[in-house]
């Protein structure tokens, strides 16, 4: 499926090869995924084994980023409380798509050792955000992170990024109308409230409620001085 | 040449707030999930309130529902960047509930992983703590190393990080046959990164200037809070239990309990702290070294004293031990049965995490990491 597999393609002559835009796309999304550095219980120190220099995770093409905006794929590292739980999902909510999650680790996958007694140990962060691939282990040794990022390398190989309309079922001509509706009226809306916001930029911008009025803004006088 | 210019900023007119900004619990020098509320007065840290709690996984409750062997996995899972270290005051409390008098020979071994895990413990925390201030470079160097005392942990007990390796009465397995020379080869090892990471970072102007003088500590407060490892004797003060209460076989060895000296600036700051952490690594070099030589070589059966079933007898016992970051201690409880009644953790890094709000006030936010980089805790025993 994946762009490699194509180079075998009796068509390639001479560094040509015959193979669809979704394949080179995939090819590029695959060996470039950036992840969020973002660690939160013992297999947190595991993956930073992993990304020194013994294991070396940036030969994957990945890179870590602080931000989840930048990010494509979280790993989510350790034992998830259900105080940490909201900010786990406030994360995945704030990454941009696509996006993966990784769920590194007994006690993400399913609880792990806190499942029996942990009264506020999450079971599983599946039930919170979507998980594509699970690693076990009590921590995972780096070998079998390294079998789940091949993994998710594979997952995103073989998805479907352009589909034609005419090899679609009635139903899925149907949902994708109704997307495509959902869509057009957000950005309907999206632009309306863009609008609004211009015009209370004009009338001196918008208030912080924080203030209420109790403070006058008064810019700091600044004065040159030129010396001999 | 040209005019030299100043600016001259008159604030008279202008209303100051003070700005209340949240850092953590997602943040990539927190070294975990702590979240830190701190108060600006524009760049200058005025208070600090440490919130936790985001890692809680009721130790010291499941402790209550395991019999005593079950217990000590969980124990691992504390200060998971030193487990070793961790089960030996635990067990060593059962040991003494029970009345067990273990061979020499595996008090040597357990002496010798103890040290060989503090030295991997050091080597993440000076590593962390180069990379908060910028430097990522010593952090491959020491990384490259800490994979060869993993190597030959998981040559000891199959684990590479979390290793159920000591076990009450004895160890798990038996030591691999290559033991002593693996040994040898890490301590020639460490050394050779030890001068590297010393020309490299240490010692480096830059270091130095970032770190100096910043999170000041004196020895009063640092003993009024209850502090210990290398962030009291970083002010100082000379207290290391290997030296002052000798438990197992230290007082066989010889080696220097290293404190700061305000070489660089002053007493106690961050590089008092830091500079701890460095030197006690090859203290902990020479006392596998001795411990090597010493070692008996007759074979002993690790698993002879191991009971088949740790039954207590009433009673109660305080067990302490010179963690990498300071003093661990277990208080059990038994009331006779094969589970402890009640388990009490004094946790190190959260005790040495209280004295954070107090040393960072009035310094930049940006030596507010370094500050909380120097005092090396881990979440997993802050919170438990």
């Amino acid at each position: 499926m994946g762009l490699l597999d194509r180079l075998d393609n009796p068509y390639e002559i001479d560094g040509f090869f015959l193979g669809t835009v979704e394949d080179l796309l995939n090819w590029g999304r695959s060996k470039s995924d950036w992840y969020l550095s973002f660690g939160l219980a013992c297999c947190a120190i595991e993956f930073m084994a992993i990304n020194a220099s013994h294991f070396d995770l940036m030969r994957f093409g990945s890179i870590p980023r602080a931000t989840p905006r930048q990010a494509d794929f979280i790993i989510i590292s350790g034992t998830v409380t259900l105080k940490m739980a909201d900010r786990i999902k406030k994360l995945y909510e704030q990454m941009s798509e696509p996006k993966y999650v990784m769920s590194m680790g007994s006690c993400s996958n399913s609880g792990g050792p806190y499942w029996e007694h942990g009264y506020h140990v999450l079971k599983g962060v599946d039930r919170i955000i979507p998980v594509d691939v699970y690693v076990p282990g009590c921590p995972p040794r780096p070998e079998a992170f390294f079998e789940g990022m091949i993994k998710l390398q594979n997952l995103i190989n073989n998805q479907a990024i352009f589909r034609k309309r005419s090899s679609m079922s009635a139903e899925e001509l149907a949902q994708l109308e109704e997307r495509n509706q959902k869509q057009k009226e957000y950005m309907e809306r999206a632009a309306i409230e863009y609008e609004n916001y211009q015009e209370t930029l004009k009338t001196g911008g918008m208030q912080n409620p924080d203030y209420n009025g109790k403070y006058t803004i008064n810019l700091p006088k600044i004065r040159m001085i030129d010396h001999e | 040449m040209g005019q030299r210019k100043t600016i001259e900023i008159d604030y008279g007119a202008v209303d100051t707030d003070r700005m209340r900004l949240n850092m953590g619990p997602q943040h990539p020098s927190t070294h975990g999930v702590l979240r830190l509320e701190v108060e600006l007065e524009g760049e200058i840290v005025t208070e600090v309130v440490p919130h936790i709690g985001y890692l809680h996984r009721c130790f010291e409750k499941t402790c209550e529902f395991m019999t005593y062997p079950q217990v000590i996995p969980y124990v691992d899972r504390l200060d998971y960047i030193s487990s070793m270290n961790n089960e030996w005051p635990f067990v060593m409390g059962v040991e003494k509930l029970l009345g067990i008098q273990i061979p020499e020979k595996i008090e040597y071994i357990r002496v010798i992983l103890a040290e060989l895990n503090r030295i991997a413990n050091h080597q993440i925390a000076v590593a962390t703590f180069g990379m908060d201030s910028g430097a990522f470079t010593p952090f491959l160097y020491l990384f490259r190393d800490r994979e060869m005392i993993l190597d030959l942990f998981e040559k000891c007990s199959g684990g590479r990080l979390l290793y159920n390796y000591f076990w009450v009465g004895g160890l798990q397995h038996d030591i691999p046959p290559t033991f002593k020379e693996d040994c040898l080869a890490i301590i020639k090892k460490v050394r050779e990164t030890n001068a590297e990471v010393n020309n490299l970072l240490i010692k480096n102007k830059i270091f130095i200037e970032r770190i100096t003088n910043i999170g000041i500590l004196p020895a009063d407060v640092a003993i009024n809070f209850g502090c210990s490892g290398p962030v009291l004797r970083g002010s100082g003060v000379p207290y290391d239990l290997r030296k002052d209460e000798p438990y197992s076989i230290y007082d066989r060895f010889d080696f220097n309990v290293i404190v700061g000296e305000g070489a660089m600036g002053t007493l106690g700051d961050c590089w008092d702290r830091n500079i701890v952490r460095v030197n006690e690594m090859e203290e902990s070099c020479k006392i596998i070294e001795q411990a090597i030589a010493q070692m008996p070589d007759e074979a002993v059966d690790v698993r002879a004293l191991v009971p088949k079933r740790v039954k207590t007898p009433k009673g109660e016992i305080y067990c302490k031990t010179e963690n990498p970051k300071g003093e661990l201690g277990f208080y059990i409880v038994s009331d006779g049965s094969t589970q402890p009644y009640r388990m009490r953790t004094r946790a190190t890094s959260f005790i040495n995490l209280s004295v954070l709000p107090e040393i960072s006030k009035g310094y930049m936010i940006s030596d507010l990491i370094m500050i909380l980089g120097s005092i090396d805790i881990v979440l997993g025993e802050v919170d438990r």
